[in-house]
């Protein structure tokens, strides 16, 4: 164990004895997700580099505090891609913040190999607990079933469980070719021409409806985008332009996101009908993401997305009082408070970042 | 009685007595809300649920419960919970790491008769299904709508999706579309005390942290499976396939390098040693080239235009990665010719031999070569024959060992063997179970893949979803003690029950 790594762990063995609260901070660029907590400022920007990096082994190894766009750009030079396409909402944000918050951006839901969340790349972790102890979990190799899968439930943990110090994600190869068609369709139309789509065998990337107006975007081989390009129509934009549009989107920068209505993030079936509270939205996720600007009670808009058969988070601004999150059911709850005792005994870490009680 | 104390002996000297008493007792209470013929507890009917597909474990269970519905499964361990009574969930027994092995004083729960396929919503493309529904009959129901569920272990015809959760399953096509983990939305479950519990959901994420990711590949021991939603994926239009040989193993594992490198993930990427396909072509008739010292099957699937674009960058990446032959196929017939041998390799063992023993650990792509070149090495040391066939996309590695069940010694050979083979995989970077699960064949070689925190980490884990420690108790997570002695006891060998079944 190396002096940064050994000292982390000695910090955090020391505000347990004290059984002083600590939070987790890099670079904060995830300060508004979540609720609050306070503690002593713990900042794993110590911990960075990157440790590992074998292109043909579809793996990248780095320490948590690493720059996610250092991580972004060396696997670039490669041709290859973090396939969740995670948010960055800032300059700072880290790989360690990255995998604790579990985003993932419009990618997520896609055709092939590359669909999946924060957690379906998740190779191996190394954390450590509350009693400052590292533990390592998972591995390197795409296959591994020794044990219970530990580093995959840090991917949106929110840092209640301890500090993540490294972590090995599954990296892709970029698409050959890639191209973004336009169309003008309501809501409705727009959801379920999203379905039909992805029960077909088509090379779509990402998607998002706004304002009467749908982006898809293929990726694949270029015979693939090519055919279906031919096969589904729409406006083409040309790539720089769509290049653009698509960072809007995933770093949140489009006008949809600005102003200071509070922004819910509904999680729902893809299939869902539309929502039953009219306020603006943008649909991602073939229509299994909806982001919705309304200043509606949260009982209100969480009564609306179980009628919809999923959940909403308060995910920037408004009134947190009600959680960030959507409550678990009784038995969840505890199973969840449980896991906490397990991993942080004296909860120092995070509290109240995910739930209030944990 | 903790079992996986005990040594593996021969069968007969390790299954424990059934304490009579308790099992009059426990049968009675049963007997109050399931039908007669669904509690068993005679030897000769309890007989054949006292091994899944590793065969040299076996342990009778003190009972067999074979439930019909979500709420008999409650009533059951709401009666072993409060009864203190360990329950051995079990779908098909198809397992090859001993995660169903019977408890001498627990309860094998059988989900068996829960085989009813719920309901296929093809527009959000999900499946929902019940535990004992087996891994093939879903895409079956599913093919009309021209979609499928990808995760396709080689016993699919016979394994059930709530197995295939347990143990977070692969096979030959998980390079490209994901394990299990990957491919399920929600789990319905029971905890241990018998209440409902959901884990993920319709929705691409649920509220919370992310216990589905958690309870998949946890082998049985965090909570019983009552229902399924899965994920279905569009048919390709059409599929085609390489067959390399190539003259050197050394460069058929660059050769895999190479491809992922040019940016190619492949829909399946196999390897069979020499010795796999000279094993396999009798039984086959799959073409291999017997000359070769190694032969790749390479496929790529997709529209039609896509698959002839790939299929020339591949074929042009194994040129140049000094494949010294390549066959492309030309019809549908032709490519399930070339998977014959490849999934038909575990059968033709059982053929070749009187007994294998299959390994399952995974490796980093580039240590391909070298760890095959050492397995090789070992034969003579061992005195034993030890064909590989292996998923080269993503490093997992099935050597089977060829010995003779009926000399100890040849047991006790492919024990060390086998021993020395995941030992090898740990200290290439690997793992030691790559799709097989732990179960209690590899709790030893656990103590060598995880530190003692680690460990207790998962004990950890275990006891927050089952704080009494009665679901599946023993498997997967090694004590203390049991690490302690581990080096002083030998690893034993094991048979594959259903050897008619094709393997990965």
């Amino acid at each position: 164990m190396d002096q940064a790594l050994s000292q982390l762990c000695e910090t955090v063995r020391a505000a347990s004895e004290a059984r002083s609260p600590l939070l987790i901070r890099a670079g904060g660029t995830k300060d508004f997700y979540g609720n609050e907590s306070s503690g002593t400022v713990l900042d794993p920007r110590t911990l960075a580099g990157i440790v590992d990096y074998e292109p043909t082994e579809l793996v990248i190894t780095a320490r948590a505090g690493t720059s996610l766009t250092e991580v972004e750009q060396l696997v670039t030079e490669n041709g290859q891609m973090l396939a969740f396409e995670p948010p960055h909402f800032g300059a700072h944000a880290t790989v360690g913040g990255c995998i604790a918050a579990g985003l993932a951006g419009p990618r997520r839901v896609s055709f092939g190999p590359t669909h999946g969340g924060v957690r379906d790349f998740v190779l191996g972790a190394k954390l450590i607990d509350g009693r400052g102890e590292l533990l390592s979990f998972g591995g390197t190799v795409m296959k591994n079933v020794a044990g219970y899968d530990v580093s995959r439930l840090l991917a949106g943990s929110m840092g209640i469980l301890g500090v993540i110090a490294e972590v090995s994600i599954k990296v892709l190869p970029r698409a050959m070719s890639h191209h973004t068609l336009c169309f003008e369709m309501t809501e409705t139309a727009a959801v379920y021409k999203l379905n039909e789509w992805a029960g077909r065998p088509l090379p779509l990337s990402a998607s998002v409806w706004h304002d009467g107006a749908l982006f898809l975007r293929l990726a694949g081989a270029s015979a693939a985008v090519r055919a279906a390009r031919h096969q589904l129509g729409g406006e083409g934009i040309d790539n720089d332009r769509a290049d653009a549009f698509w960072a809007s989107i995933r770093e949140q920068t489009h006008p949809f996101f600005e102003g200071e209505a509070p922004l819910w993030r509904v999680s729902v079936p893809s299939t869902a009908p539309a929502l039953s509270i009219n306020e603006p939205q943008m649909i991602e996720w073939n229509g299994a993401l909806r982001w919705m600007r309304s200043a509606q009670p949260a009982e209100r808009v969480r009564e609306c997305a179980r009628q919809a058969g999923g959940h909403a988070t308060l995910f920037r601004g408004g009134d947190r009082s009600a959680g960030a999150f959507t409550p678990l059911t009784p038995p969840l709850a505890a199973i969840h408070r449980r896991l906490k005792a397990q991993f942080d005994p004296l909860n120092i870490f995070n509290r109240g970042r995910l739930y209030p009680d944990l | 009685m903790d079992s996986t104390t005990h040594s593996p002996l021969p069968p007969t000297e390790r299954s424990l007595p059934v304490d009579a008493v308790k099992q009059r007792s426990l049968v009675a209470a049963l007997r109050t809300f399931l039908p007669e013929d669904a509690v068993l507890f005679r030897e000769e009917d309890t007989r054949p649920y006292e091994c899944d597909g590793l065969t040299l474990y076996r342990q009778l269970p003190m009972v067999v419960a074979l439930p019909e519905n979500e709420d008999q499964i409650r009533r059951i361990l709401q009666l072993c919970h409060e009864h203190k009574v360990p329950v051995i969930p079990r779908g098909a027994g198809t397992g090859l790491s001993g995660s169903a092995l019977p408890h001498p004083g627990g309860l094998l729960l059988s989900l068996a008769k829960l085989n009813r396929i719920v309901s296929i919503d093809a527009r959000a493309r999900t499946a929902t299904v019940q535990p004992g529904v087996r891994n093939l009959a879903i895409s079956e129901a599913a093919a009309p709508h021209r979609l499928y569920y990808a995760p396709d272990p080689s016993s699919q015809i016979a394994c059930t999706i709530g197995g295939n959760v347990a143990e977070n399953s692969g096979g030959v096509h998980c390079l490209k579309y994901g394990l299990t983990v990957h491919n399920i939305l929600r789990v319905r479950g029971l905890t241990i005390e018998g209440e409902v519990v959901e884990f993920g959901g319709l929705a691409p994420d649920a509220p919370g942290l992310d216990l589905l990711a958690l309870v998949i590949g946890s082998e049985g021991m965090l909570a019983v499976v009552t229902e399924v939603t899965v994920r279905l994926v569009p048919v390709a239009q059409t599929a085609r396939c390489i067959m390399a040989s190539f003259a050197d193993i050394g460069e058929a594992g660059d050769a895999v390098a190479a491809l992922i490198a040019d940016g190619i993930i492949p829909a399946g990427l196999e390897m069979l040693d020499q010795a796999a396909s000279r094993l396999v072509e009798p039984f086959a008739n799959a073409g291999y080239d017997l000359d070769a010292a190694a032969v790749l099957l390479c496929e790529s699937d997709g529209t039609p235009e896509e698959v002839a674009e790939e299929i020339e960058r591949m074929s042009a990446v194994l040129l140049a990665a000094r494949a010294t032959r390549i066959q492309v196929s030309n019809s549908e017939a032709e490519r399930l010719r070339f998977w014959a041998g490849r999934k038909n390799a575990f059968p033709a063992a059982g053929r070749a031999s009187p007994a294998y023993y299959c390994m399952d650990g995974t490796i980093p792509r580039r240590r391909l070569g070298e760890v095959l070149k050492a397995i090789q090495a070992l034969e003579p040391k061992y005195g034993l024959r030890c064909p590989n066939v292996f998923h080269a996309g993503d490093g997992n590695l099935h050597p089977l060992i060829l010995f003779d069940d009926a000399d100890p010694d040849s047991v006790a050979r492919a024990e060390a063997f086998g021993a020395e083979i995941l030992e090898l995989c740990v200290q290439m970077g690997g793992t030691v179970t790559g799709e097989h699960g732990v179960g209690v064949e590899k709790l030893d070689q656990m103590c060598s893949q995880f530190d003692r925190s680690t460990l207790d980490a998962f004990l950890g884990v275990k006891r927050a979803f089952d704080p009494a420690g009665l679901l599946n108790p023993g498997k997967v997570v090694p004590t203390l003690h049991r690490c302690a002695e581990y080096g002083r006891m030998r690893v034993h060998a094991g048979n594959v029950r259903f050897p008619e079944l094709p393997r990965f």
